[in-house]
């Protein structure tokens, strides 16, 4: 008979603020039911922190249905887990086993400061985003939406890259902390579509700039990013940025893109 | 207090274009001079921050989440609904306005609802124009799904995310702007208290959520776009962090609620499974497309198969009861929520239920396998099958989903007038946060045209009307007496939920609340029943303020803190949702009392006595709540008993 709950050991790093130093802390958490979700197994912990007058553990949660993006962890040594494409807040308790010890720390990069426990801070990709992550439309500027037909697989492939939840997973898989797949799924989203168009080159120049002055890495081709990103975009957003990248300099694009930068 | 929805003078289809013509306007020059806040940045608040800075205002918006881009918003999956008849079967303005003030049993206002079907063919030519990938057919051309409780199809989508797609496009666009500087963008912000100068609103403060600062920010207009209370009932299809902080501060500043018992329940979501569970995941309504809906028809199959003796596929045809197409053969599973929700809860509560705890039903898509493949199915619906195998570890390809009805969507909040403010001069409630467009129960898809119609299309033109008087006003200053009292209170407010010290979480809280409300205030209501739950509900709110915990401290990153207010706030919604449904002496929509049903157990509506909005003013956390009346007039959509039949 399949076992209905585990007791575990939980290694969590514990950091005040963002200038305090952390450590990790073990705690025994008994009786957690398998069907819990690994989120509803951190709200069990901190219950049982809040009884005997501890502080909780602060970490980011949100939709608990996998797309806002919000959660994050690194647990035993993966971004969200141990589960091929899903999202902390989808990971559940079966997938552990009874008497087991589970490491949790926080996404590790620089650009990705830490907040407080697991909870970081990844205002850099709205910066990116606000970079050219854009079509530039005001409000009722636009013709009918069917005034320009999009091939079905254009707008498929579109929508595959703009599936990203901006969750900052593949940061925290890569060696180098590249943001280079979510970067790229932003570019391709756009470039795939014809509305994408008129602002493609400048968008791919501001962008990049933009994520090199966050201080995210080079992209280290190991493909670590598509491996662990919860809604499996594709490395070829990554191909695509690149070629799209050499062509706006060449061409002479609008914003000069800096010596160094984290381009492959 | 004379409620004034300011409907503008005409005929149902010549009122927006006239008002729009009419409205008066603020120049070029005096807009740069005047800042808007916006709370939230949903679908609604992204939008309207976007707009109103594009027109040249200065804006400031908050969210709670550490990104715009997290807001709840990007959970919807279904769809959004349009009138642009691209189908060619038969859809129109005036038929949109009609199935979504039907679909609501007639308890919303006309001249809103037609206004919302006028600018929703706007939305999805803007949202194109964003690089919103929605689904296209092979032509290259936009696809469309029907939805529940419609005959038409008009729901414009991206495969099982729509809601996330559209966001993303809003918050590219607000992006846009907090590039240019026409938006500051306060993140991991949460309004605690409004400001009102002069009885007008002038401002809020904001709680730093990583400092625990209070900081004071006036303005011109406040506009809140918050979303909705479902978390009233703690077990919801939203977000954890889904809260009416922000509109009850209004509320308790004289905003009067509208229709809080108005509460959707969505009939297609995963059961519960256990105490532990910390939120319902909603399974989209489009599946009801190819799904079919059934339960054992004799009861001894149902136990079998809670016991785990049977399994659905052993059961043969004529041992299930599709017990949506027998009752509602016109529209079968495709009937609106609240009647998918009610016949659900019949049938597992006269013992037809499938889960171990006896309260879901099948959903089973073996049908349309067989009929469209495999492929095709997984087309349509891949990702939710991916995400309902997550979570329960069953394939919904080879047995069928175990669903029941949840909390998912408030059609109550801040009472609008037609210009969307609320009965404070200058505090705009728009989306979920506002009671308006749905009446009783919303159709699904409606949500985020809703939200979009206002924060593009309605609201940039609204506000204006009341700006417009504004221009010789300057902001006000944040040294004004005003503030330095709201930022006490705040303050107040929070040091008194420090210092009680006492043995339970706002967690222990917020579930028991939760409880109450299900139980008493959900899919089937009571005089005895929610006259009870008011003597409950008093009592958690003394054990609340005498026994919370909360560890600590005030000037630091403490969601513990944050829960414990939104929970105190929840406390004293619950009990104006269930003194609304005490008073509303009829059924309707998702409001069913039991005393008020037909001879075949539907929601029987009582027009003559109760076809107006309850709009409610707080007098006290405890005290009784003085109602309100906004009559409905309707000119064009006649109420009749609603049939799916």
């Amino acid at each position: 008979m399949e076992s209905t709950s585990l007791n575990l050991r939980l290694q969590v790093w514990r950091q005040p603020s963002t200038q305090a130093s952390g450590k990790f802390e073990t705690y025994e958490l008994p009786s957690v039911p398998v069907h819990a979700s690994f989120l509803e197994m951190l709200d069990l912990l901190n219950e049982q922190l809040i009884t005997e007058g501890r502080e909780p553990v602060a970490f980011d949660h949100d939709c608990r249905e996998g797309i806002c993006g919000m959660c994050s962890l690194y647990i035993n040594g993966r971004a969200h887990g141990p589960q091929q494409g899903t999202t902390t807040c989808q990971l559940h308790m079966r997938h552990f086993e009874d008497g087991e010890t589970i490491t949790i720390e926080p996404f590790r990069a620089k650009a990705f400061p830490v907040v407080r426990d697991l909870v970081v801070n990844r205002s850099a990709f709205d910066r990116i985003q606000q970079s050219g992550g854009f079509i530039t439309v005001n409000t009722g500027n636009a013709p009918d939406g069917n005034a320009v037909p999009i091939p079905k697989t254009d707008a498929d492939e579109a929508f595959a890259a703009a599936a990203c939840i901006g969750c900052g997973a593949c940061v925290a898989a890569c060696k180098n902390a590249s943001a280079m797949l979510f970067v790229s799924a932003k570019v391709s989203q756009y470039a795939l579509l014809p509305q994408g168009q008129p602002e493609h080159r400048e968008r791919v120049l501001s962008m990049v700039q933009a994520m090199d002055e966050e201080g995210f890495g080079h992209c280290t081709n190991t493909g670590a990013c598509e491996a662990e990103c919860p809604k499996g975009i594709s490395v070829e957003n990554i191909a695509r940025l690149n070629r799209s990248y050499l062509g706006a300099q060449f061409s002479g694009g609008g914003h000069a893109a800096g010596g160094g930068s984290s381009m492959a | 207090m004379k409620l004034d929805s300011k409907i503008p003078a005409g005929t149902l289809q010549e009122r927006w274009t006239r008002y729009r013509s009419t409205v008066p306007l603020v120049s070029p020059a005096n807009k740069r001079k005047m800042e808007i806040i916006v709370v939230g940045t949903g679908l609604a608040g992204a939008s309207a921050a976007a707009s109103l800075a594009e027109l040249g205002y200065k804006v400031k918006a908050f969210c709670f989440q550490d990104s715009p881009r997290r807001a709840h918003s990007i959970a919807a999956q279904g769809g959004i609904n349009a009138a642009k008849n691209y189908q060619n079967d038969g859809d129109s303005v005036y038929r949109l306005f009609y199935d979504t003030i039907k679909g609501g049993d007639y308890r919303a206002r006309e001249a809103n609802v037609h206004r919302l079907a006028e600018v929703s063919a706007s939305i999805i030519d803007q949202c194109v124009a964003q690089g919103v990938p929605f689904a296209r057919d092979y032509g290259g051309m936009l696809d469309n799904r029907s939805f529940g409780g419609t005959q038409v199809s008009r729901t414009f989508y991206a495969r099982g995310q729509t809601g996330q797609q559209l966001l993303l496009g809003a918050y590219s666009a607000l992006n846009r702007q907090i590039a240019k500087k026409q938006v500051t963008m306060y993140s991991r912000h949460e309004m605690v208290e409004l400001v009102t100068v002069d009885g007008k609103a002038r401002g809020i403060i904001a709680k730093n959520l990583v400092t625990g600062e209070l900081e004071r920010h006036s303005a011109h207009a406040v506009v809140l776009a918050s979303g909705g209370y479902g978390n009233v009932f703690y077990l919801s299809t939203n977000a954890m962090g889904s809260n009416v902080t922000a509109a009850w501060k209004a509320h308790r500043h004289g905003a009067l609620f509208g229709n809080p018992c108005f509460t959707q329940i969505h009939p297609t979501c995963l059961p519960q499974s256990g105490e532990y569970q910390s939120k319902l995941t909603l399974m989209s309504e489009s599946l009801r497309n190819d799904g079919r809906v059934w339960v054992p028809a004799i009861k001894e199959d149902a136990q079998a198969i809670r016991e785990g003796r049977l399994k659905a596929g052993d059961l043969p045809e004529d041992r299930r009861d599709y017990y949506l197409e027998r009752k509602y053969p016109a529209f079968g599973n495709l009937v609106p929520r609240d009647v998918a929700s009610r016949a659900a809860k019949e049938v597992c509560d006269a013992g037809h239920g499938v889960a171990p705890t006896g309260l879901a039903v099948f959903l089973d898509f073996e049908d349309s396998i067989r009929r469209l493949g495999r492929n095709t199915i997984s087309a349509r619906y891949g990702n939710l099958f991916e995400m309902y195998e997550k979570i329960t570890g069953d394939n919904p390809y080879e047995t069928p989903m175990k669903i029941y009805p949840a909390v998912h969507y408030t059609m109550g909040g801040l009472w609008v007038d037609y210009d969307l403010m609320t009965t404070v001069p200058g505090l705009y409630a728009i989306g979920e946060a506002n009671f308006s467009d749905h009446g009783a129960n919303r159709l699904g898809a409606s949500a985020l045209m809703q939200g979009l119609a206002d924060g593009y299309f309605v609201l940039p033109y609204t506000i204006g009307s009341y700006l417009s008087s504004e221009i010789r006003h300057a902001a006000p200053s944040t040294e004004d007496p005003a503030f330095a009292e709201a930022e006490q209170r705040a303050l107040a407010y929070q040091q008194k939920i420090l210092g009680i010290q006492g043995r339970r979480s706002p967690e222990s809280f917020h579930r028991e609340l939760g409880k109450i409300m299900w139980e008493y205030c959900g899919m089937a209501r009571s005089r005895d029943g929610l006259t009870h739950a008011l003597g409950l509900i008093d009592q958690l709110h003394k054990d609340f303020w005498s026994d919370v915990r909360v560890s600590g401290t005030l000037a630091s990153f403490n969601p513990e803190l944050d829960k414990a207010q939104r929970v105190a706030d929840f406390i004293e919604l619950g009990r104006l949702m269930v003194c609304d449904a005490l008073a509303r002496e009829e059924s309707c929509g998702g409001h069913f009392r039991v005393e008020h049903q037909t001879p075949e157990g539907e929601a029987l509506r009582h027009d003559d006595t109760f076809a107006y909005v309850a709009a409610w003013e707080y007098t006290g956390a405890l005290n009784e709540p003085v109602m309100h009346r906004e009559d409905l007039v309707f000119e064009a959509a006649h109420p009749t008993q609603r049939s799916y039949k």
